[in-house]
């Protein structure tokens, strides 16, 4: 897909992105920063040690005002996600996918309860098709609102916390997946403790006309750097997250791809508000009785990484090929290869060799737990 | 030395022709993570993939810039990629190949003709 620089779409940091030096990629329609002079290895690295600040305001930020109450507005949204929306506490965020009528998925998001609207951040390559998704299913419920003026930062690391404390203090006391609302002199910031680096950390929604500044603001601190979507898919990688569109698709289940625990209790067999949502059966029925295939990480034995599409067989010769890789490549702070793919629950068990077929040999890959790299959440 | 427009400086040593990839190319791929080079003694025709370069990015190839016989490698590239980022017109050679005949090392670009051809 070769598009157009001059047809992509720019976040309100696109002008700083150059000034730092950042190699720019078409991604999602945007023109984005693959990584800057510093390098995808070196801006790994630094997230991991210090702290790193991403751009990420490509992103779909959506208000989800409702039109009566809140509780219609929850029974809404669990109509099109196998997730607890209801009960969910006010400052609080939880992970959720939309799901479609075979059970795959259309999306994953995250969304927070915020006392008398629901704010939602989706991907940025299904945003036009979430908001539709939304305005098709809750229309008599909720007033759908793309946020349109305002940036999305990610800042990640274990300096996260120090660094963005100096800007807006009230951040420090913050846990895992609370959201809150804080004024600062870059106006009013909308903070999640949450990312998708397996980092502690925060994303910020900053008001358009303050997203520079308050960039600038961050990168003066010493412990922070820019980072572009190259490191920010090997520190997922890493924190065996998901990236939609590879790990993740509309022929995938939630459970075929290891999200079982963002199906809660309720939504369940047996539970409370069990069902409902589309593709329920499917998914109900692999909780019950264990999907066809399940999302595994795998360990290149040898040190050629093994990028998405790798297929995996089940033995040197001859023998079947029994899935595929969908995410692959170095790990930096693993320091070896790494990779997730899709195999049958006979190939899943961790400590199973497969073979992965890389230009034509076949190649030992040891499936393993995931994720390759233990969260550091301050939960 | 001479260089290809795939990248690659040539280098006559003696008999033999040493090949690795430019500074540009380095640059372009990223920090690379994995090395794998030819065998020794293969014999190879110009344009056979005869390494192949992973960086953090992507993989990509070395093309034989001629044919020839490789005969040497450098496994100093398999312990520590990185090198190729480092000093990638220096150490980070990746093989030498002897060649019947030398001179058609002299359709390849000089120095100033890549320089003109990276614009």
């Amino acid at each position: 897909m070769t598009q157009n620089p001059t047809e992509l779409k720019r976040t309100p940091l696109h002008a700083l992105h150059l000034l730092l030096g950042a190699k720019m990629v078409p991604f999602a329609g945007y023109d984005m920063p693959v990584q800057y002079p510093m390098g995808v290895l070196r801006e790994h690295l630094h997230t991991r040690a210090h702290a790193g600040l991403f751009d990420v305001s490509h992103m779909g930020q959506v208000v989800l005002r409702p039109r009566a109450d809140m509780a219609a507005l929850e029974a809404g949204l669990e109509a099109l996600m196998p997730v607890a929306v209801s009960g969910l506490g006010i400052g609080r965020q939880r992970y959720g996918l939309f799901t479609n009528d075979t059970g795959g998925v259309l999306d994953d998001l995250m969304f927070a309860n915020r006392g008398d609207h629901i704010l939602m951040v989706v991907n940025a390559a299904c945003k036009e098709a979430d908001i539709a998704h939304l305005q098709t299913h809750l229309a008599d419920v909720a007033e759908v609102l793309p946020v349109t003026d305002r940036a999305l930062l990610a800042l990640q690391g274990p300096q996260a916390e120090a660094a963005l404390a100096r800007l807006a203090p009230e951040t420090r006391a913050m846990r895992f997946m609370d959201v809150i609302t804080t004024m600062t002199e870059f106006g009013a910031l909308w903070v999640s403790r949450s990312g998708y680096t397996g980092e502690d950390g925060f994303e910020i929604s900053v008001p358009e006309m303050h997203a520079e500044g308050f960039a600038r603001a961050l990168l003066e601190i010493e412990s922070v750097a820019p980072i572009g979507l190259g490191a920010r898919d090997s520190l997922r990688l890493e924190a065996g997250l998901c990236l939609y569109g590879h790990d993740m698709a509309p022929e995938i289940t939630p459970v075929q791809a290891g999200l079982a625990w963002a199906i809660q209790k309720s939504r369940r067999s047996g539970g409370a508000r069990e069902g409902g949502f589309p593709g329920a059966a499917q998914i109900l029925a692999e909780l019950a009785e264990g999907p066809a295939c399940i999302r595994v990480g795998l360990r290149p034995d040898g040190r050629a990484p093994m990028r998405e599409g790798t297929p995996l067989w089940d033995a040197p010769e001859q023998g079947t090929v029994r899935g595929a890789v969908t995410s692959g490549g170095f790990g930096p702070s693993v320091k070896a290869p790494i990779a997730m793919g899709y195999v049958p629950p006979a190939c899943a068990t961790p400590g199973t060799q497969v073979w992965g077929e890389l230009r034509g040999k076949r190649l030992p890959v040891t499936v393993c737990e995931l994720p390759f790299r233990p969260s550091t959440y301050k939960r | 030395m001479r260089y290809t427009e795939e990248h690659e400086w040539l280098r006559i040593e003696g008999d033999v022709v040493v090949v690795g990839i430019t500074e540009h190319a380095a640059e372009q791929l990223g920090d690379v993570v994995f090395v794998e080079l030819p065998e020794i003694e293969a014999q190879v025709a110009k344009g056979d993939e005869v390494c192949v370069i992973e960086s953090v990015k992507a993989a990509s190839d070395i093309l034989a810039p001629v044919d020839g016989e490789i005969v040497e490698v450098n496994e100093a590239l398999v312990d520590n990629p990185s090198l190729v980022n480092e000093d990638p017109q220096g150490d980070a050679w990746f093989f030498k190949m002897k060649l019947d005949d030398l001179s058609v090392l002299d359709e390849f670009m000089t120095e100033d003709e890549y320089k003109d051809f990276l614009g």
